[in-house]
């Protein structure tokens, strides 16, 4: 069921086996890109595999094909560069060509490491210089609010990019707006480029930092498909008074055991013998 | 219709309007018809049916947004003193089918935001326009933080970018209707809404992308944009008293660029003169040197304006003298620049 509008709101578990399945689906399809690419962001982007199928086939409001219709939920990705997972879930979507994804990062090819909404049908806003998107996604959540259109705003955040001190202006005008369809997840995986997020600048204490600036919070482990379902659909049919951060505790590189031990892997590419393991692994043929 | 000003009067203990004189932030707006001009012509894009949502980042009476939102509040948002998240934004306002416009201190607006109007405006294609206002050395004593001598440069040099310097109020409302459906980004230039008025309501010159000619000289043209206009006819009035035959261009759109404006001017003056309240490098003088070189025009240019450095802290019209900005220190360049054998002007 790519197209999720109306999606029923029980978690039945064909939905969350469905969305297990295109987690695994998210994952593999990133080693293959990466391969084309020789260079790419393995471990941010299996961070939030689960995150973002979960999205795309249990909540997100949208229109199979039909990228530009106006009243779908938004999505928006302030860690732009895990938009190699992003890609095979919009085209799954039916928004582009498929055989695009075989061109990955290649000359002219739409599909870059970092994500562009004017070459990528369904991307809802380009991204990849960290905290900008919290605020587009906040112009979006007030635009709908300014256009009588009824739609929710996403906005993944990687957790090393709530350093950003634009984060924080968008959260505090958020806030003090009460834009209730606003949802902040944040991918909070732990690392960013130079080590552990919270041994170069603490984040902590988070949840208290997004309820200081006027925001509701949940905390869910960010690979629990049926967790993060139900937090996400229960946002949106609560339509709460104030916009919502979903902090997903998660594992960079979830999925592939010695991705998740080196924070060395948030970028780099794997030879063909590495590269057969991990899928192997990833099928769970190991 | 007109809107009461009397909230904006400063007042006593006993609620009574203070001397004559006494002025503070709200009531300076009175004393800054171009920004008292610039709430207007918003409110009237609306009243146009025109998508507008104006953004301002805590500076509603420092630029004339309080008439808008009192016209139009649901189309007026507040967000503090956040400039870039005013910026991003905007950009997500764009998306759903707005026309944001953003209002900012142009040292805050072109300089502190630059990255997001690059990646969030410029390079997505969304339709906002930017409005920075108290450009150049406008802001005089409040110095260097304050100044905005680069942000003509900067804006330039980003792709799908409209850059507009309107030399007074009547050319800004001109212009802003003029661009109110273009459908990428533009950065409009203002100073500090006091600069004299060079035209009339309704001047049909004024048009998006074409230079206005005012005069046409063999001696020399005078290419201005914005504030440094008006003191640029100053000039070439009392160079033309001398016996000087001396042209002058407002080129108020510098990107793009009027070309065959420049080319003319290039082949009908023997040197030309560019004038702006900005860095001579990377801004007006500078688009208009690439044009002579990209079009092979071997004429004698003098670029004229804050020569690669911070401006000296002093009143506006100090700094104006100072820096020969102003009518007379504009033809002091010009006469030191147009002597017999001059390459270029020394005239300091």
């Amino acid at each position: 069921m790519p197209a999720s509008e109306g999606a029923s709101l029980t978690t039945s578990s064909e939905v969350v086996e469905r969305i297990r399945e295109r987690a695994r689906f998210v994952r593999l399809e990133t080693v293959r890109l990466i391969s084309i690419a020789k260079t790419g962001h393995y471990s941010s982007t299996f961070s939030c595999a689960e995150i973002l199928a979960t999205l795309y086939y249990g909540v997100l409001r949208l229109r199979h094909g039909d990228p530009s219709w106006p009243d779908r939920d938004r999505f928006v990705m302030g860690k732009g560069h895990a938009a190699v997972g992003l890609y095979p879930i919009l085209a799954d979507h039916g928004f582009f060509d498929p055989e695009l994804l075989d061109g990955y990062t290649r000359l002219g090819n739409p599909l870059g490491d970092h994500p562009d909404m004017t070459r990528v049908p369904g991307c809802d806003f380009s991204s990849g210089s960290l905290g900008h998107n919290l605020s587009v996604g906040l112009g979006m959540a007030l635009g709908a609010r300014m256009t009588g259109r009824d739609f929710n705003v996403y906005a993944l955040l990687g957790d090393g990019e709530l350093h950003e001190g634009q984060i924080w202006e968008a959260a505090a005008a958020a806030g003090h707006y009460g834009v209730g369809n606003l949802v902040a997840i944040v991918d909070r995986n732990g690392y960013c480029l130079d080590g552990k997020v919270d041994d170069i600048i603490t984040i902590e204490p988070l949840a208290d930092r997004w309820r200081a600036f006027g925001w509701n919070v949940v905390e869910v482990d960010g690979h629990d498909v049926p967790a993060l379902l139900d937090t996400l659909l229960s946002i949106r049919d609560e339509a709460p008074a104030k916009p919502t951060a979903v902090i997903a505790h998660t594992v960079k590189g979830k999925g592939v055991g010695f991705m998740e031990r080196d924070f060395g892997w948030h970028l780099g590419w794997l030879a063909e013998q590495d590269e057969a393991a991990v899928i192997r692994e990833l099928k769970g043929e190991k | 219709m007109n809107l009461n000003t009397d909230s904006l009067i400063p007042r006593g203990a006993d609620g009574r309007p203070l001397a004559e004189g006494s002025w503070h932030i709200p009531s300076m707006l009175l004393k800054s018809p171009g920004l008292l001009a610039l709430g207007e012509q918003l409110s009237g894009l609306v009243d146009n049916g025109e998508p507008v949502v104006v953004l301002t980042p805590d500076l509603s009476y420092s630029n004339g947004l309080w008439a808008f939102r009192e016209r139009h509040p649901d189309r007026y948002l507040q967000l503090g003193v956040s400039e870039q998240n005013s910026v991003s934004v905007a950009a997500g306002l764009a998306t759903t089918g707005l026309r944001p416009y953003v209002t900012g201190f142009a040292s805050f607006l072109a300089l502190l935001c630059c990255e997001q109007i690059r990646t969030d405006l410029a390079y997505t294609k969304q339709p906002v326009r930017l409005i920075g206002h108290h450009s150049g050395i406008t802001f005089g004593f409040y110095g260097t933080s304050h100044h905005a001598t680069e942000d003509i440069a900067i804006m330039r040099s980003i792709a799908n970018m409209t850059v507009v310097a309107p030399a007074d109020h009547v050319a800004m409302g001109a212009l802003l209707k003029a661009y109110a459906d273009h459908p990428l980004p533009v950065y409009f230039r203002m100073g500090r809404g006091r600069e004299p008025l060079v035209y009339e309501p309704d001047d049909e010159r004024i048009r998006p992308g074409r230079a206005i000619v005012h005069a046409v000289g063999d001696d020399l043209t005078i290419i201005a944009t914005g504030t440094t206009v008006h003191p640029s006819l100053l000039a070439a009035e009392e160079l033309r008293a001398e016996g000087h035959s001396v042209g002058v261009i407002d080129l108020h759109t510098i990107k793009p660029l009027d070309v065959a404006a420049v080319r003319a001017a290039a082949e009908g003056s023997r040197a030309l003169m560019t004038v702006e309240e900005h860095n001579v490098q990377g801004g007006l003088g500078g688009a208009v040197a690439e044009t002579l070189t990209d079009h092979g025009l071997g004429v004698r240019l003098l670029r004229h304006g804050i020569r690669d450095e911070y401006a000296l802290i002093g009143p506006p019209t100090h700094l104006y003298r100072h820096y020969r900005l102003d009518g007379p220190g504009i033809a002091e360049e010009a006469r030191a620049f147009l002597e017999p054998g001059r390459i270029t002007s020394d005239a300091r």
